[in-house]
């Protein structure tokens, strides 16, 4: 017997196939070929690649801007979800519009932002240079660049879930003599903790990936303002293929660490 | 003890409370009876501290409680759906309000283990403590949440349709089992209901909302004898509104035979009639039997006078049969004024 919703057998078999067809194409085959031509003559030119003082610059620049960007994104994505969900401001909807500008503007416009207000010959520019402090092309503009890509993957990922669970927990709490905090920690945080963790984790995902808006604010010293993602660019445009995908490599590898603990997350949670 | 003056509140411009003055006196049982959107749950929500009324005072002990957040006020809440914490074993929700108390007032570990096994013990949910709140019945949860409120040993109860989610037969147990809880401990407990037969037979003080105010809080006898408008009076008891005139001191009716009253202007008015208002006997008297079932409170008659369809209550040992003649007689009326 077949239910009103099934498809004929031959049907699913076609949308599985292209599903999984798609998939491979797009998703797989581009993973496979880094690690493929990184590897192409062994591990030798990988370790080589990846022992390069350029490169060990670029990681650990890579993994310190995730290191500040993911935990204040993980405050201001909790706070903005808390303050979305639980209550009725006026502006709320403004706030969710904006959470979600991020996404929609180009990265490449995220950081020509910052070049503009940072910048030398920008507003804030002038000022800051008189006293010493250097935003753009150096630690504090990339990691305002990456902080602004990824602001709404903790957000986004929070809002749904929290305003599905309502506040009458809360108000419970309220009545019991909970004060804001002791709610927010006995109560909202358990109830949010498996979707916040992978929210924090795509937000790390990302903000080692990012490009763009990196790229533009960067200034591409080499060992000292270039992430890996832009350490990769400059290695292929160098035609040092193997020096490229080695690094690449390891940027997917860390992403797919990532997703992998994100899917065991949920999958406990 | 808890004391309502004036309370105005709106959503959206819509008044949800419109001027509500009510007073709770210590250890009373008092039902909160409306329609939906008449303003209960937020009379009850505004008394916890969890609604923030425009106008009007709500008094706990003589003080004001304006300034006071819900943490402090030590009202227990029962919300309708229960609110448990969904994360936390019964014992964990029950001891959340003794766990959170500032260092100089909370009780000792032991104590806490000793008064949650207590509170369990009373809610008769000894043993449950290790499960979650999604490993129990309707019923039990609800047990949970009446013994998490009573944790912080408030100074009143409030709960919200207590037993709106429960099926008939554990609503009739828990209702009786809470009123004698309620008498036990010497508790002052309000809650809100919108099934009277619920306010009638287990409030002391009943309040009847209508459209954001209280139009009548008395006794559930004193209600069904004397309901303030006829709002109230079609609301409560089954009662049938029948057009009639008043004149010379009785209502009379097109149909049915007239009945005494008192105090109403003469002119056109509304008689309410409730199943036990009208005795039915048998013999000719411009009433028909069109339906007569037995049920678990007696014989149910439905007769037709004129165009009417009203209940009655049969005569003492008349057993009447559908189509049968029947005569009515009005025993007692509450008229108003149309």
């Amino acid at each position: 017997m077949r239910r009103p919703t099934e498809e004929a057998p031959w049907l699913r078999w076609v949308l599985c196939l292209a599903a999984v067809g798609v998939a491979v194409l797009f998703l797989v085959l581009p993973l496979v070929a880094v690690f493929a031509e990184a590897f192409r003559r062994g591990w030798g030119p990988v370790a080589k690649s990846l022992s390069d003082p350029d490169a060990l610059a670029a990681v650990r620049l890579t993994l310190l801007v995730a290191a500040i960007a993911v935990p204040v994104n993980l405050v201001g994505g909790v706070a903005a979800a808390w303050a979305i969900a639980k209550f009725d401001f006026p502006g709320r909807r403004l706030l969710m519009v904006l959470i979600e500008l991020p996404f929609s503007v180009s990265p490449v416009i995220s950081g020509l932002v910052y070049v503009l207000v940072f910048g030398a010959q920008g507003w804030l520019g002038p000022w800051l240079e008189e006293r010493g402090v250097q935003v753009v092309f150096a630690l504090p503009g990339i990691v305002l660049a990456t902080i602004f890509v990824t602001f709404p993957f903790v957000a986004r990922t929070l809002i749904p879930l929290m305003q599905d669970q309502g506040r009458t927990e809360e108000e419970a709490a309220a009545t019991l003599g909970a004060g804001g905090w002791r709610m927010f920690l006995h109560v909202t945080l358990p109830n949010i903790r498996w979707a916040l963790l992978s929210g924090v984790l795509l937000c790390n995902a990302r903000a080692m990936g990012e490009f763009g808006a990196v790229s533009v604010v960067s200034g591409h010293v080499r060992g000292e303002t270039n992430t890996m993602p832009l350490h990769v660019e400059i290695l292929y445009n160098e035609y040092q293929f193997v020096a490229a995908f080695a690094v690449a490599g390891l940027l997917a590898l860390l992403a797919l660490v990532t997703l992998a603990a994100k899917a065991m997350l949920e999958r406990a949670g | 003890m808890i004391e309502v003056r004036g309370l105005r509140l709106r959503y959206g411009g819509v008044a949800a409370l419109d001027g509500v003055d009510l007073a709770l006196r210590a250890g009373e049982f008092v039902a909160l009876l409306g329609a939906s959107g008449s303003g209960k749950t937020t009379l009850l929500r505004s008394l916890a501290g969890l609604e923030f009324p425009e106008a009007g005072q709500v008094l706990v002990e003589g003080r004001d409680m304006a300034a006071v957040p819900a943490r402090e006020r030590r009202v227990g809440f029962v919300f309708q759906n229960y609110a448990l914490f969904r994360h936390m074993t019964v014992f964990e929700n029950i001891a959340f309000g003794l766990r959170i108390k500032p260092r100089r007032v909370r009780p000792g570990r032991a104590e806490i283990a000793r008064r949650v096994e207590e509170l369990l013990a009373l809610v008769r949910l000894s043993g449950m403590g290790g499960r979650y709140p999604d490993q129990l019945s309707g019923g039990q949860r609800q047990r949970v949440a009446l013994a998490r409120a009573l944790a912080i040993e408030p100074r009143v109860l409030l709960l919200d349709e207590p037993f709106g989610a429960l099926d008939a037969k554990v609503r009739k147990e828990l209702r009786h089992w809470l009123r004698g809880l309620h008498d036990r401990l010497g508790l002052t407990s309000l809650f809100v209901t919108h099934d009277q037969d619920e306010a009638l037979e287990l409030a002391d003080r009943v309040a009847v909302m209508r459209d954001g105010r209280v139009v009548q809080f008395d006794t559930p006898e004193a209600l069904l004898a004397a309901p303030a408008d006829a709002g109230v009076a079609g609301f409560l008891g089954d009662a049938v509104p029948v057009d009639c005139v008043v004149r010379e001191g009785r209502a009379w009716f097109e149909g049915l035979p007239p009945v005494a009253v008192e105090g109403v202007a003469e002119g056109k008015a509304v008689a309410f009639l409730r199943p036990a208002d009208l005795l039915a006997e048998s013999g000719d008297g411009g009433a028909r039997v069109v339906a007569a079932r037995q049920d678990g409170r007696g014989v149910r008659l439905t007769v037709e006078v004129g165009a009417m369809l009203l209940e009655a209550t049969p005569a003492p040992g008349w057993v009447p049969r559908r189509g049968e003649a029947c005569r009515i007689t009005v025993l007692a009326a509450r008229v108003f004024p149309a």
